[in-house]
């Protein structure tokens, strides 16, 4: 305790910041959150997504509070809004530009995030909490983003949103009941666009945030994974510090802005110059206002959610495919303890597991592709092997992780350079 | 003082278990109208009442579309050989009788409708609500030789004959819903509103 003490009083300071620190623990934060918090030092370059995610997230609710300011929410109104923001709003278009294209940067830095755990297996103990806080962070994700698209009440909004709640028809009893209550009518309507709008820019980016600090306190708690798998925490030096840490400021601080600096470069071109990005991030049906007589062909949903959507297509039973769609989001969840493997990183993991998960990310990325797609037979032919793909990444965990022959890992952090 | 060292333990946990199951109730009261506020409001429900369609323009083989409800109804004539071709498919269907089927009694029968020649079908595909795009030509290049026509679903592939059966491989696991309906006279059609029809069938 008297070491304590002896240290906040070196920290407090005089003058403003010692009569602030007094009231406030202004310096004690900035220490234990950044000067004093050890890092491990051989972070690479898939260290930088969170950062990232934690600066598109900002981005997003600064270009949804000034978008908020012009759209007007109602099925006769919010289309000829948008193009209103769009065509007379000074600088509207570049604030709606970055709305939108913000939504698929989110997914792309989320995902590469999500992909770096699995490969130097961050999901593992101590750090289950870490990770489930991060799913329910994908999960609240794909709502809003979801919600969002309907909000412009373009056509392919309109077919997307329709599409999206009748899976929830296809639970037994309650499900068509379900539905009705989701779109407060008959089919989606104005109601419908009112209450996500409302979900859209109250709910849940409130939600988001409690679970984006959850996920912060719970990081801090157990401390970053690193591409070794190491624990750094448990080999300290004479100091009390772990020998291979480093303080998150300045080393990381100065290493994430050159991160937030390529990305900010490679966004900007996007916005600039390729705002659609080949239909990708925006949708050609969705610049033509919801037609409830006119289904857009081909209907795809954003790319983000194709593989699940490839995943539903695959499946010649309607509760079936629903069913598999929900498992496969859910699958993630359930990784902590579905890995017996004794090492985290695919570093020190055996043929086994390199193998699975290039089968995953092979089947992913086709089913992305393959969810794009029209609903012929060689498509969904494909689709069903690569769903097979998928899903056996999971199933088997149980069993290869525990066959896979290990290497032995060493007690310091490597740097592969 | 002598009352304070004997606290009495268990009356503490009976008094903390029934405040919380109290607070609880007293959640569920209060969400109750937030609940029930998504449900269809008045007007969403008034909008729903039954719309009147003059058939006496329709010919054998075209197709009117009118929205009740917010939903697209597909409304078509059959031919007096379409209809006798109908039941020659039933070995391609999930459900040639309908058994499993969202319909009104008095269409569940081969023809899902009340009149043989009239066909009245939601139009939202039962897989996820997509529109059913017409395509009435018989071994279509597409579809197959052995086509014997009738609606797919542009989204994921749903296949229905003319009266809305679905075929076997298509994603729908049930026919094409029926709204209720029912004839003022020979050429007026109500959609919405079954009374006369259920009258008239008993």
């Amino acid at each position: 305790m008297a070491s304590n003490d002896a240290a906040s009083q070196v920290n407090q300071g005089a003058g403003f910041m010692g009569w602030l620190n007094k009231r406030l623990p202004v310096n004690k934060f900035i220490s234990d959150q950044l000067l004093e918090y050890y890092a491990p030092k051989n972070f690479n370059v898939w260290y930088f997504f969170g950062s990232l995610a934690l600066l598109v997230l900002v981005m997003q609710l600064v270009s949804g509070i000034f978008l908020t300011m012009f759209y007007k929410v109602g099925d006769t109104t919010a289309f000829e809004s948008v193009e209103f923001i769009r065509r007379e709003v000074s600088y509207g278009w570049l604030i709606q530009s970055l709305h939108a294209i913000g939504a698929s940067a989110f997914f792309v830095v989320v995902y590469l995030h999500m992909y770096r755990a699995l490969m130097y297996g961050s999901y593992k103990a101590p750090r289950e909490l870490l990770w489930l806080f991060g799913m329910f962070i994908y999960l609240a994700l794909m709502a809003e983003a979801f919600m969002g698209y309907v909000l412009p009440w373009g056509n392919m909004s309109y077919w997307a949103a329709t599409v999206i709640i009748n899976i929830f028809s296809t639970i037994p009893v309650i499900g068509p009941g379900l539905v009705e209550w989701i779109r407060g009518d008959y089919g989606v309507a104005d109601a419908t666009l009112n209450r996500f709008f409302s979900l859209h820019v109250v709910a849940i980016p409130l939600i988001l945030l409690l679970l984006v600090a959850l996920h912060l306190v719970a990081l801090r708690q157990v401390g970053s994974n690193n591409p070794d798998g190491i624990e750094i925490k448990e080999n300290k030096g004479s100091d009390g510090k772990p020998v291979d840490g480093i303080p998150f400021h300045p080393y990381y601080t100065v290493k994430d802005i050159v991160g937030v600096g390529f990305f900010l470069t490679l966004f900007a071109v996007v916005v600039f110059f390729v705002p659609t990005f080949g239909g990708l991030f925006m949708e050609e049906a969705n610049f033509e206002p919801a037609n409830p007589l006119s289904t857009p062909e081909p209907i795809a949903p954003s790319w983000y959610f194709t593989p699940y959507y490839a995943i539903l297509r695959a499946v010649p039973n309607q509760r079936i495919g629903a069913l598999l769609l929900l498992l496969a989001v859910l699958a993630f969840f359930f990784l902590p303890w579905l890995d017996r493997s004794p090492v985290k990183s695919v570093r020190y993991r055996g043929l086994w597991f390199k193998g699975m998960l290039a089968v995953f990310t092979v089947s992913f990325l086709a089913l992305m592709y393959l969810g794009l797609k029209p609903a012929s037979a060689s498509y969904v032919n494909a689709a069903r092997v690569f769903a097979i793909g998928y899903f056996s990444f999971f199933v088997l965990m149980p069993l290869y992780t525990k066959w896979d022959r290990v290497k032995s890992v060493p007690k310091r952090v490597s740097f592969h350079e | 003082m002598a009352d304070q060292e004997a606290v009495d333990l268990d009356r503490r946990k009976f008094l903390t278990v029934a405040t919380a199951a109290t607070a609880g109730v007293g959640v569920v009261f209060a969400a109750t109208p937030f609940v029930a506020s998504w449900s269809p409001s008045e007007r969403a429900k008034a909008l729903g009442a039954p719309i009147t369609v003059d058939l006496s323009k329709l010919e054998p083989g075209m197709m009117l579309t009118y929205v009740w409800r917010k939903q697209p109804i597909y409304i078509f004539k059959r031919t007096p050989e379409t209809v006798a071709k109908l039941a020659a498919h039933d070995a391609q269907l999930k459900d040639p009788k309908s058994s499993d089927s969202d319909q009104p009694a008095y269409a569940t029968n081969e023809m899902r409708s009340l009149r043989p020649d009239v066909a009245v079908l939601i139009a939202t595909c039962t897989h996820l609500g997509c529109l059913p795009k017409q395509r009435f030509e018989p071994a279509d290049a597409e579809l197959g030789a052995d086509w014997p026509g009738g609606f797919r679903c542009p989204c994921h592939g749903s296949r229905f004959d003319l009266a809305g059966r679905v075929f076997n491989g298509s994603p729908a696991s049930v026919n094409l819903r029926v709204p209720p309906y029912n004839f003022e006279n020979d050429n007026t059609l109500v959609i919405g509103s079954d009374d006369a029809a259920v009258q008239g069938a008993a």
